[in-house]
């Protein structure tokens, strides 16, 4: 028998595509603007990327919105609890084929490994690219005058691009490691999960029925 | 958006030509005059003029202030101090690295004084009447003046370098002056340095009559403008000088219909001048902090056809053939490649500018500075750094080569090349005699011995705008080899690193990936065991 047991709801899928592929656009203008490569041409691959910014900016502050709303924001709460657990998963148990320690459910959406990691994200490396950014972006539209070198702003925002590609590579990968290779992806999909067991999980909270 | 402002441009270009036209049809005849007065009907100037004097006196009966005023600027003088180093420049005391000095080789030089005469130090720069009103306003282009007469006025026909030049009528001449065109002031300007385009790079014959590509500006299908369009005159006071050039205008406009005497783009163009507000355009007016728009607008020099001189080396001036005959040598343009009375010449068309900060001041390296033998002798130096924001990105033409100096003293040599004596360079290919005599009429001191350092000379850039489509792309500077390399001092996104980060960035992403290899690796690999156990 199997059940769907809906995870994200279609404003966060839509939230997470639309930043999933702003921030790949903005990675792949970004480090062209860098220096790494040539795709789209030096001017165009500027205009994008300060597209793209002005885009996710909107996007962010509907999910800013979104989150206080709801109440969301309390999936972002970090916690250690069975946090060993998970890692002890993905160096160990994944290997033998044991199901994932934690179960998603809506009102427990990231496990505490995952939730460790945005978090880390969210409150480090999103801010000190967005302010490094803006800055940038002030100093190249308006002369604006940070009180210290371009060259130092945009390092920070260097810094912080080289975190974001980290986290991508990484977060893309973690998607492969549900009860299937896609599961998670198909969950990001359809914003529900199908249940083909019952079997005994240890996760956050009771599973929903 | 530049496309639209083409189109814009080209459209009212067209409503103009059409209304030119039209009014063509009804006045083909009689075109109304720009100025209020037809000289041709003056009856000071109907007569014949022996002299050029004779001229100056017939135009200062009307024009009383004309000579004073001529008088006052520095295509009299010859000299000036200049006001961001309090020396004295001009071409009566600068060295440069073409023909270098003035002294003892006024005739040849002088062809290009507005003046009747000016042959050496007892010149009486006070005379009125010795003021040439003639070269900068004849429009017949029948005024020539003889190369090595000092400026005076050809009497008989004669052969220059295999041309033949006609005494001018001067009555004709007088009768039919205006305001100087882009020939006029290119008579001089296009030829310094030993011949069209030889200096400056930016400034040649091409220019008398430009296709748009070359120059916006001075072309008939662009804004058709004179020099002076951009170089406001007041009084004969000529604005824009290269000993001290107004970097970066902090003004723009100015007030509304005012003519600011500068010649700068922005006097004209305002401080933000790339329209529509995009992205892109307000980028491109903040890079006018930091960034000249001649780097930009002018992607290359010398473009026009006309080749321009890159390294003069005098050094090797004055060798002969075993028969004791000047040698001559071109290449396969029909350029001098070499000449005993010059030495090597190497040339460069279509080149792109060098790059540095520059405030505005160019200081020269006077001969009576000391200079260093062991270095590359700078014969002017820009000022201003990154660090100072009164300073921009400039493009430049850098002459280099090779001149004498003394090595005793440690100064720069000045030659006496041309002249009918015992001791003219270009007559003897003696190079002490030469040098002996150039120093002491500047009064300098020189100990006999001579020897040749490499020496450097910037020339700024400011001619010869190029369409905005042509206009150097972002991403030829914002690259690691760009034409930026070299300029430093300033963050460049796309050329400049970010060091110690960078390597740390891709050593934590190459880790990750590595990570997520191995780790899907031993997924799979114990995953097949498990199956077949």
């Amino acid at each position: 028998m199997s059940e769907k047991l809906l995870i994200f709801t279609r404003f966060e899928r839509l939230w997470h595509w639309s930043q999933a592929g702003l921030i790949i656009g903005m990675l792949l203008t970004g480090f062209e603007l860098h220096g790494s490569w040539v795709l789209f041409g030096y001017r165009r691959a500027a205009e994008i990327h300060v597209t793209c910014a002005a885009a996710l900016m909107g996007v962010w502050v509907f999910a800013i919105f979104w989150h206080v709303v709801t109440g969301e924001w309390r999936q972002y709460v970090p916690t250690t609890r069975k946090l060993w657990t998970i890692i002890r998963f993905y160096t160990d148990g994944i290997f033998r084929g044991e199901p994932h320690p934690f179960r998603p459910s809506r009102g427990k959406k990231h496990n505490p490994l995952q939730l460790l990691a945005y978090l880390f994200f969210n409150v480090v490396v999103s801010p000190s690219i967005w302010i490094s950014g803006l800055v940038l972006l002030g100093i190249n539209l308006a002369g604006f005058d940070p009180g210290m070198s371009s060259r130092t702003v945009a390092t920070i925002h260097g810094a912080a691009a080289w975190a974001t590609a980290v986290f991508l590579v990484a977060h893309v990968y973690m998607i492969t490691t549900g009860e299937s290779v896609l599961q998670y992806l198909k969950a990001m999909i359809t914003g529900t999960k199908t249940l083909h067991s019952k079997a005994p999980q240890t996760d956050g909270s009771e599973p929903s029925s | 958006m530049w496309s639209s402002a083409r189109a814009t441009r080209t459209a009212l270009c067209a409503t103009f030509g059409v209304v030119m036209a039209w009014s063509g049809r009804v006045s083909a005849q009689d075109p109304p005059p720009t100025s209020t007065a037809d000289h041709r009907r003056f009856e000071a100037l109907q007569r014949t003029f022996n002299s050029g004097a004779e001229v100056t006196r017939a135009c200062l009966e009307c024009h009383t202030e004309a000579a004073k005023q001529v008088r006052n600027t520095i295509h009299w003088t010859w000299e000036a101090v200049h006001p961001g180093t309090g020396r004295t420049v001009g071409k009566r005391h600068v060295v440069n690295s073409f023909c270098s000095n003035l002294a003892t080789n006024e005739p040849r030089c002088t062809s290009c004084h507005n003046g009747y005469g000016l042959r050496g130090p007892d010149f009486d720069f006070a005379d009125d009447t010795r003021v040439d009103c003639l070269s900068c306003h004849d429009t017949t282009g029948t005024y020539v003046k003889a190369p090595t007469g000092a400026g005076q006025v050809l009497k008989e026909a004669t052969q220059v370098h295999g041309q033949a030049l006609t005494p001018p009528d001067l009555g004709h001449v007088a009768r039919n002056v205006g305001p100087p065109s882009r020939q006029s002031c290119g008579s001089c300007h296009f030829q310094g340095g030993g011949g069209d385009g030889s200096k400056h790079g930016d400034l040649d014959s091409s220019l008398i009559d430009p296709p748009y590509g070359l120059s916006v500006h001075m072309s008939s299908e662009g804004a058709d403008m004179t020099c002076q369009t951009c170089h406001v005159t007041e009084g004969h006071r000529i604005s824009g000088s290269r000993y001290q050039m107004v970097a970066k205008d902090e003004i723009g406009r100015g007030r509304p219909g005012e003519r600011r005497m500068v010649a700068t783009c922005e006097a004209c163009h305002g401080r933000r001048p790339h329209p529509g507000g995009s992205y892109v355009a307000r980028t491109l007016n903040q890079h006018g902090d930091r960034v000249a728009c001649q780097t930009c607008h002018i992607p290359r020099i010398a473009r026009g056809g006309v080749p321009t001189k890159v390294w003069w080396d005098w050094s090797k001036a004055g060798r002969t053939d075993p028969s004791g005959a000047p040698i001559h040598e071109y290449d396969e343009a029909g350029r001098t490649t070499y000449w005993s009375r010059w030495g090597e010449i190497r040339w460069a068309e279509n080149l792109r500018p060098t790059y540095a900060w520059f405030d505005g001041t160019i200081r020269y390296t006077l001969p009576t500075d000391p200079i260093d033998p062991d270095e590359v002798v700078p014969i002017n130096r820009l000022e201003g750094s990154p660090t100072d924001p009164g300073a921009r990105i400039w493009p430049f033409k850098v002459m280099r080569g090779k001149q004498p100096y003394d090595p005793q003293h440690e100064r720069l040599a000045l030659m006496h090349l041309f002249g009918d004596d015992d001791s003219a360079f270009w007559k003897h290919l003696e190079w002490e005699p030469a040098i002996r005599q150039a120093m002491e009429a500047a009064s300098l001191p020189f100990s006999g011995e001579i020897d040749f350092v490499e020496t450097t000379m910037h020339w700024p850039i400011t001619h010869m705008v190029a369409p905005a489509e042509d206009a150097v792309d972002c991403a030829a500077c914002h690259q690691k080899e760009g034409i930026l390399a070299d300029v430093k001092g300033v963050y460049l996104p796309g050329r400049d690193g970010h060091g110690i980060v960078d390597v740390l960035g891709s050593l934590a992403l190459g880790a990750t990936i590595l990570a997520v290899v191995v780790h899907a690796g031993l997924r799979v690999r114990y995953r097949f065991w498990r199956r077949r156990t």
